[in-house]
């Protein structure tokens, strides 16, 4: 397949194997985050672990979207969807995450209209389909999705459309990394920037990434080739002692981002003060709602959203994984209480979370170390 | 409002949640069940033991009784992945168990007399209709004669059930059923017996078809998932992952178009002429609901072997592999109706691989990888880029993902 089978070839991975493992000093470790679900799921489609020495480490960062989004919002969520009258529409990952009453497809079972979409716009087929139906779609992802959402509620006020609105739970990555960078038990020594989120918001915005915390970044495409190429680029910068933000994924982000779908975003949406994130807890000013100007448009103005706050469980460390501060495995509920079929914490819910992948592949690991050592 | 939605406590705090609470209960009580295990040794374990030890539990989990955990059957109960096994296992295996049953092979081997009898059942409830190279109809016939063939038997005699929806048009039941009769012409077999039934509107998707079969099976090899021993081979017939991209594309919900059409066949043919090839097959599988991926984990699982298969070699069009980047979803998982998994000893590989070769369906027959003794259970992939990657069983439908 052009233009993919390129960016997949097994000699020049090896190659840039051997030229990774020869940055590595003696005796150091290394801990790198892929900040981006993406990618995640990127090097364990691949296997692209294996190229990568014992030293180093990739820490599975919190850019998953459907695993950041708290209980309480999927609960919200469903009750929408069982207002009357409602079909709710969402993106396909959403449909299996739990929230404390079951997933979107335990509330289809029980008769709600819940639809799954490959783009926002769909809905507004379903909405004009459906005029005495109201459309309610589920808003969910990073800056890499909130444009379309904003470009769909841009469509319905230009169609005029009554009976369309969106549950907006668009998040931003930014205050994420900060918030992992913020905490006192840090280990991480660099970040593979998400790929999808900068062709929208550009390179600035990591900017202070290297200057405040002397971290580098290198912007990474989604390709497994991307991907060890920009873990080298990190090395490098490593091995020299460098922290600057560079851009792997050039043929994609441009530096200053995309300023049209920008705009999109900033005039139907604005920051809320807060917003809490599975795992990490409330974070300010770290997700998108609607703004007045297309309050028509926002369940959450339409519609009264229960907003009853469902705690993580305290036993979940998903917080100390996601910072790489614990393995999964060291976590206390792991593979007991918290499995893929009954997620508890964030990591567990997408197969490609720290946990669910280490509950699915871990075993594989296992299976090597115990060949490697002969027993 | 809905006040009952807000996770049961409700109120001013935050609410408990019901099966969060029982999760931790559970744990909690294997955790001091594993301390006792260990008393005497109060010092704390090293890391690479207690690994070890989440892993084992792990393991305890995955091996220990399937439960059914939702209170309604959900989309993930049809889907043929995880979800599908623990119904049919927690469900009906329970209750119906009996010897023919339990192997879950894609149809029952009876003995009645002197005659050796396979026997089985589909439902046919694909949506739409009429889809590239098929109809629910073809799919009817095909998808029982090919559970016949595939489990060794000459496929003789089907029945038919449909239920039919209040509205639907005779004109299309006429299309359907001339499919059918076609179908049936083009495998040898005959429509014996059959059921209508007619549901009002709303209560059906136009047409419903259930199909059952007989076959005779008129050889004394034993085939079967549980055969497989390390070394063996691992063959598919051809390019996987057609029918189900089809029926996606077919849907029309996805503005993408592509050249490919459903692989619906009949697979009889074609088996009858790998049996006569080589004595050395030790199992045949449909690829149907779950594809490929879902019968490696059979055979690992069944057999208590590994399985090792290798990216580069397991046929899939470009199309398909096209569409499938596109929607984000692993051709592994994806439905074919006309494709067929075979083990084979490591020595009749060869033999098989012509004869497959030698008949139309089979021209692009491949090996694509071999049983393995280590880790039982385990399906691993050897990836195009050169790592390697399990190959799990879905817990239901493969979801499109947005990240």
């Amino acid at each position: 397949m052009r233009f993919v089978d390129e960016f997949r070839d097994a000699d020049t991975a090896h190659a840039l194997s051997a030229k990774i493992t020869a940055l590595c000093e003696p005796g150091r470790q290394y801990k790198l985050m892929e900040v981006c679900g993406g990618h995640t799921h990127t090097i364990y489609k691949h296997g692209l672990e294996d190229y990568l020495p014992e030293q180093i480490t990739l820490v599975h960062g919190p850019g998953c979207p459907v695993c950041v989004i708290p209980m309480g919002r999927v609960d919200d969520a469903m009750a929408l969807a069982s207002e009357p009258d409602v079909i709710m529409t969402s993106f396909g990952d959403m449909m299996r995450v739990p929230g404390s009453n079951g997933s979107f497809f335990d509330a289809k079972a029980h008769g709600t209209d819940i639809r799954m979409v490959y783009s926002p716009l769909d809905s507004l087929k379903i909405a004009r389909k459906n005029p005495d139906k109201r459309v309610v779609f589920m808003a969910i992802g990073f800056e890499t999705t909130a444009p379309s959402t904003a470009m769909t509620v841009l469509r319905a006020a230009a169609e005029g459309l009554t009976n369309f609105s969106i549950f907006c739970n668009h998040v931003t990555i930014v205050p994420a990394i900060k918030a992992i960078l913020d905490s006192p038990d840090l280990r991480l020594d660099g970040f593979l920037g998400p790929g999808h989120v900068s062709t929208v918001i550009g390179c600035r915005p990591y900017e202070f990434i290297a200057r405040d915390y002397g971290k580098p970044v290198v912007v990474a495409g989604f390709e497994p080739l991307d991907i060890l190429q920009s873990i080298y680029m990190l090395m490098v910068q490593l091995s020299e002692g460098r922290a600057e933000i560079e851009n792997q994924y050039a043929r994609v982000v441009p530096w200053n981002g995309n300023t049209v779908a920008l705009k999109a975003i900033g005039q139907t949406m604005e920051l809320r003060p807060y917003f809490e994130w599975r795992g990490l807890g409330f974070i300010s000013h770290s997700a998108l709602k609607v703004r007045d100007d297309y309050a028509a448009f926002d369940a959450e103005r339409l519609f009264s959203v229960p907003g009853v706050r469902v705690a993580d469980p305290k036993a979940c460390q998903c917080g100390e994984v996601l910072k790489g501060v614990l393995k999964p495995w060291e976590c206390k509920v792991f593979g007991t209480a918290c499995t893929p079929e009954t997620p508890i914490g964030t990591c567990m819910v997408s197969p490609e979370g720290a946990c669910a992948a280490y509950y699915n592949y871990g075993r594989l690991t296992r299976h090597r170390v115990k060949e490697a050592s002969g027993t | 409002m809905t006040a009952d939605h807000g996770g049961g406590a409700g109120g001013a705090g935050p609410a408990q949640v019901g099966w969060v609470a029982e999760a931790l209960r559970v744990h909690e009580r294997r955790e001091q069940e594993e301390r006792q295990e260990r008393r005497g040794s109060p010092q704390p374990l090293p890391g690479t033991v207690r690994e070890e030890l989440v892993l084992e539990r792990i393991d305890r989990a995955r091996r220990s009784r399937p439960r059914i955990k939702e209170d309604r059957i959900t989309m993930s109960h049809g889907a043929g992945g995880k979800a599908t096994q623990t119904l049919i296992e927690a469900m009906f295996l329970s209750e119906f168990s009996n010897p023919l049953l339990e192997p879950l092979e894609d149809a029952a081997r009876l003995r009645i007399g002197g005659a050796r009898l396979a026997l089985t059942t589909d439902s046919f409830v694909v949506s739409p209709l009429f889809f590239p190279g098929g109809d629910i109809g073809d799919l009817a016939v095909n998808g029982t004669v090919n559970d016949l063939a595939t489990s060794g038997a000459t496929p003789l005699y089907l029945s038919a059930g449909f239920i039919l929806e209040e509205g639907f048009e005779v004109a299309e039941l006429a299309r359907i059923v001339a499919s059918m009769k076609q179908a049936a012409q083009a495998a040898a077999v005959q429509i014996v017996t059959g059921d209508t039934k007619v549901v009002e509107r709303g209560k059906g998707d136009g047409c419903y078809i259930n199909t059952a079969g007989v076959g005779a099976i008129e050889h004394d090899l034993d085939l079967g998932v549980a055969n497989a021993r390390p070394g063996d081979a691992i063959i598919v017939s051809g390019p996987i992952g057609d029918h189900g991209v089809t029926i996606m594309l077919a849907r029309g919900e996805l503005d993408i178009e592509a050249d490919v059409i459903s692989d619906t066949a009949p697979l009889n043919g074609l088996v009858a002429g790998l049996l006569a090839a080589t004595s050395g097959v030790r199992a045949l599988r449909d690829a149907t609901r779950g594809g490929v991926a879902t019968i490696l984990n059979e055979i690992a699982k069944s057999a208590g072997v590994g399985v090792m298969v290798s990216e580069n070699d397991i046929p899939v069009r470009t199309e398909v592999r096209g569409a499938s980047e596109l929607l984000g979803i692993d051709p592994m998982y994806v439905a074919c109706e006309g494709r067929l998994v075979a083990v084979t000893a490591p020595e009749a590989a060869d033999q098989a691989l012509a004869a497959l070769r030698a008949h139309p369906l089979g021209a692009s027959a491949a090996v694509i990888g071999h049983v393995t003794a280590d880790p039982p259970g385990l399906v691993q992939l050897k990836t195009a880029f050169g790592g390697t990657r399990i190959v799990d069983l879905l817990v239901g439908d493969p979801l499109p993902r947005i990240c």
